[in-house]
């Protein structure tokens, strides 16, 4: 007899497969969770301390009304959640995917593509929640205040790195090489960073580029964690709901696109 | 019932038909090889089961669910073990088998990988990451971690390629209990002793399509006969001998440095010379005079 308790008819996207492929996630991430987490949690600390301190102590002392390094600090949220989902989840999916056959083993038992897209950028997108609130806590020591709306932080986090985990699975269901990606780096992810408003404010640039950066769902973040720092307006609704329909997006076009490479 | 049943099933990549009109049968409690040279299309029927490519026409039943309609459910209820390693190397052996146990949704997880550890015989090693173990071990564990939820059908897909012969046996053994079992078993090979030794029946598949199948005895006696004559000589002298024997309407293969003649038996005076190695026929005749090809 067998010792599945898997019902005859199964639904799509079960939380018990989604559960599942998060569950190897897990395993494997603590396996690997130091080197992670450190580069993770560096990085942004170190762009928030050269560009912060560095700009702020020469060059810039305010923005918009708030210190330059507080500016810089709430700036670098998007740029910890972009660089904690997009990367890991192109590089990731790709290696699982053409070097380590895992997904021919999770999709032999009972998980179709779209349970498995789902939990990969579930998982992903939890991890930079995580991530993308260290620059906000850096910055407590540089003299920005706790606020109830930074509480909002980790969910507009969460959203924005599905939305890029998402664009990463699509980019690695893509590319036909590895080194491809530099291309899907140079191309998108720099750009989108670089035009979030996290260094300078975004009204700073020429018109046809503010309106370039209004799709730009970093910036959108970066603006929703400011909102949450030092008081929402309005727009912000507009903001979020922006960041959940690019989640959409991108997670549809990561199943299809998943679904063409894994199904023959 | 069936466990499995395919009819006309084709597949085509581009160009390329990898199945062309499949019909197959798999019994309930047999373990049916699927015997075949590499680009027969056994990995494609493979994959074709577990919903991992989807038939251009043909009709698929596994276990009584509607491929690829049912292919979820299908999937509960089957085991696979897969040509390549593909476990996690940084993880604990008992994570390994933890992961598929919860994708299986085995209501007793840690049940499920004690029986593992015990089928692969790696229980002092449950804490151990899988790149600290024998290639034999990891062959093992990944054939346990394909039967976590005591499935009714097991695919095995090339279970010992590229294994040295030590494990290879040891994989046998483990295949052997499971077929003790009751268990129904698909095993896709291109190794003859693999097939001759554990499958119940074999269908031998070439471009795509089954073009024998039965017993490996009903086999051997149908296409081989009872006798196989080999002989070593001069390549000029096997050609003539050759011609000699496919003259007498005999079945002739090359079989590395001399020729076989398949069905010696039959063989009128002089066809056979006195010093040729007269054996019984076997698997491999069969094999090699069905495809063409040389077996391993």
């Amino acid at each position: 007899m067998s010792a599945s308790t898997a019902p005859r008819r199964m639904r799509r996207l079960e939380p018990a497969a989604i559960a599942g492929v998060m569950s190897r996630e897990v395993a494997n991430f603590r396996t690997y969770w130091k080197g992670t987490t450190f580069s993770s949690v560096l990085e942004p600390i170190v762009y928030l301390l050269a560009f912060g301190l560095g700009l702020g102590a020469t060059l810039v002392d305010e923005v918009e009304g708030v210190p330059y390094i507080q500016f810089v600090g709430t700036g670098m949220v998007a740029t910890a959640v972009i660089f904690s989902s997009a990367l890991p989840s192109m590089f990731g999916t790709f290696v699982k995917h053409r070097f380590q056959n895992t997904y021919e083993a999770i999709l032999a038992a009972p998980v179709d593509v779209e349970e498995l897209v789902s939990a990969e950028m579930i998982w992903i997108a939890g991890r930079s929640a995580v991530y993308g609130c260290v620059p906000l806590i850096v910055t407590f020591f540089w003299g920005l205040d706790p606020a109830p709306g930074m509480l909002l932080v980790p969910l507009f986090c969460f959203v924005t790195a599905l939305g890029f985990s998402g664009f990463g699975v699509a980019m690695a269901a893509t590319v036909a090489k590895i080194d491809q990606f530099n291309y899907v780096t140079a191309l998108f992810v720099t750009p989108l960073f670089l035009v979030a408003g996290t260094f300078f404010p975004i009204s700073g640039l020429p018109e046809g580029v503010q309106v370039v950066a209004q799709i730009n769902p970093l910036h959108q973040l970066v603006e929703l964690v400011r909102g949450g720092a030092f008081g929402f307006e309005v727009v912000d609704l507009a903001r979020f709901a922006f960041l959940v329909c690019f989640a959409l997006l991108t997670w549809r076009v990561a199943v299809s696109r998943m679904r063409s490479r894994l199904i023959d | 019932m069936a466990a499995i049943e395919l009819s006309g099933v084709v597949k085509r990549f581009g160009s390329i038909t990898a199945v062309d009109g499949l019909d197959l049968e798999v019994p309930e409690g047999i373990c049916l090889g699927l015997l075949g040279p590499n680009g027969a299309g056994k990995s494609t029927t493979m994959r074709l089961l577990t919903g991992q490519a989807i038939a251009d026409s043909g009709r698929l039943r596994v276990l009584d669910y509607e491929l690829p309609g049912q292919s979820k459910p299908a999937r509960a209820e089957m085991g696979v073990v897969p040509q390549l390693d593909n476990l996690d190397v940084d993880v604990t052996v008992e994570d390994n088998l933890a992961v598929y146990a919860r994708l299986y949704r085995v209501k007793d997880v840690g049940a499920a990988v004690d029986r593992g550890l015990d089928l692969a015989r790696l229980r002092e090693r449950r804490r151990d990451a899988v790149d600290k173990l024998s290639g034999g071990m990891r062959r093992r564990l990944l054939l346990a971690r394909g039967l976590l939820h005591e499935p009714k059908l097991v695919l095995l897909d090339e279970p010992t390629v590229g294994l040295d012969p030590q494990i290879r046996t040891e994989l046998w053994t483990l295949i052997g209990d499971l077929k003790a079992r009751g268990t129904t078993i698909l095993m896709s090979t291109h190794y003859i002793e693999e097939a001759e030794r554990l499958a119940d029946e074999v269908a031998v598949m070439h471009h795509g399509r089954v073009i024998s199948r039965g017993r490996p005895a009903e086999l051997i006696s149908k296409h081989a006969g009872t006798h196989t004559a080999e002989i070593y000589a001069p390549p000029q002298r096997l050609t003539e001998l050759r011609a000699d024997a496919e003259g007498a309407g005999l079945r002739v293969r090359a079989a590395g440095p001399a020729i076989a003649i398949v069905g010696s038996e039959r063989a009128g005076d002089g066809l056979v010379p006195d010093d040729a190695v007269v054996r019984a026929a076997t698997l491999e005749d069969v094999f090699v005079l069905l495809t063409g090809e040389e077996a391993e």
